[in-house]
């Protein structure tokens, strides 16, 4: 069932303590910051975080992980020149952290979104991030099994959508939120423009309605990463 | 072996950065679907020539990535792997993570360039985690691009800053991939390894003699074929 909902407050509403929430975008690209900041005024907390990164400067997941509302982050790169939040609660050893090659994220979250029971890849085949594994020879290739990463939410940003929930999105800032969508029980898109049914072409509807239960409109230019006050 | 290591230099000093760079762009192959990983190897597509016809993958989800972007280009919508702002190529396709990762995983990639720690003889990476137990792991699509790619070049510098040879008779770093590299540009040789073991291409700045007595494990002069 689709949602159109009027404030990020009222859209995040339904996320409980314990929950693990997809969080779209790719440093600041695709983050949708207005509903992250809506999560962390909800006060929603003990929550396992999937996010290519763990958050950037003093805003977005950034916060929330300072806020000591997330005890695990699940990403492929946490460690960057501003990730002091992050950082610091690891160092303090007060957040849990999985870290997984870029690849299998994605595809751990497709296979979630596609009813992959799990898969066997060669990446990480021999490293420590395979370490306790599953692994198979298969076609004379070292390979490794990884599992699908499932969501109660997922927290995306596209650019329009239209009536029925159909997304499509801008540039680089895609990156997540289509496998997201698809991966997670409730997905909440912020986007920057709803357009009315038949206002998008089908043929270049990147994320069909079907994976999109909540949608709210949040004024943002597009091509701007930084937080809109 | 003698007569071999004349013919092998090919400069007389020692490669700066973007030598180097500019040699692995002239090696890439026209046509090709390229990598680039962050750091030094972003060097490479300065040297890119338009006729090489060259299309760059960038793992957060585009092909036909054009030069960095500058001034009113900057679109925070728009960025590298690295999170810097860049610019599209007529041609450029944008995609979901998955499906970039597919690219990669999938072995529709010819090159990637990656930076390392070490090497292997055999071909071993490591280049995403120096194993201390106070520094915070990071992967990324290291693993992806190491094992997905149907070449891998390094581009490094031949010595730590402590004069360790980091190509090395097994890598004592965490390992990004194993028997995934294939060649490895240095300032002081272009390296080519493989289930063989490694030979060398071509030294700048030394012969192959005195590149020997730097780098601990057998090194042979590779036939001369074209790069």
């Amino acid at each position: 069932m689709l949602h159109f909902i009027d404030t990020v407050g009222e859209a995040v509403a339904g996320i409980k303590d314990g929950s693990t929430v997809m969080i779209g975008g790719f440093g600041n690209a695709g983050q949708p910051f207005e509903l992250i900041d809506a999560l962390l005024e909800g006060g929603a907390t003990d929550l396992t975080v999937v996010n290519n990164n763990a958050g950037q400067g003093d805003q977005g997941l950034a916060l929330l992980i300072k806020e000591g509302r997330v005890r695990k982050m699940i990403c492929s790169f946490p460690r960057q020149s501003d990730s002091w939040h992050f950082d610091a609660k690891y160092k303090a050893g007060e957040i849990e952290l999985e870290l997984v090659p870029q690849g299998n994220l994605a595809e751990r979250i497709r296979a979630a979104g596609a009813g992959i029971g799990g898969f066997f890849t060669p990446t990480g085949y021999g490293t420590m991030l395979a370490e306790g594994k599953e692994t198979r020879i298969i076609d004379g290739r070292g390979q490794v099994f990884e599992t699908p990463i499932h969501a109660d939410v997922a927290l995306i940003k596209a650019l329009k959508a239209d009536g029925v929930g159909n997304l499509v999105y801008r540039k680089t800032a895609r990156n997540f939120g289509p496998i997201m969508a698809a991966a997670a029980k409730h997905t909440i898109v912020q986007v920057s423009e709803i357009v009315p049914t038949g206002g998008l072409d089908p043929e270049n509807v990147v994320t069909p309605g079907i994976y999109v239960n909540s949608i709210v409109r949040v004024n943002t230019a597009a091509g701007k990463t930084e937080q809109v006050a | 072996m003698s007569i071999q290591t004349a013919s092998l230099q090919t400069s007389e000093t020692p490669l700066g950065r973007d030598d180097l760079a500019r040699l692995v762009a002239r090696d890439i192959k026209p046509g090709s679907f390229v990598n680039l990983g962050i750091g030094q190897p972003t060097l490479v597509s300065n040297y890119l020539q338009p006729e090489q016809n060259i299309t760059l993958h960038t793992e957060n989800g585009m092909l036909g990535m054009g030069p960095v972007a500058e001034g009113d280009q900057i679109d925070g919508d728009l960025i590298n792997a690295g999170k810097i702002p860049v610019t599209e190529q007529p041609g450029a396709s944008y995609f979901h993570h998955a499906d970039s990762f597919a690219i990669m995983r999938g072995g529709h990639l010819d090159i990637c360039v990656l930076g390392a720690f070490q090497v292997s003889a055999t071909g071993d990476l490591a280049n995403w985690h120096t194993g201390a137990p106070d520094a915070i792991p990071a992967v990324g699509g290291a693993m992806d691009l190491a094992t997905g790619a149907k070449d891998v070049f390094v581009m490094m510098t031949l010595l730590t800053r402590d004069g360790a040879s980091k190509i090395v008779e097994a890598c004592t770093y965490p390992l990004t991939g194993v028997g995934c590299v294939t060649r490895v540009y240095t300032d002081k040789a272009v390296f080519l390894t493989g289930p063989d073991g490694v030979t060398v291409r071509e030294t700048f700045g030394c012969t192959l003699e005195e590149l020997q007595a730097l780098v601990p494990v057998p090194l042979t002069a590779a036939p001369a074929v074209a790069g």
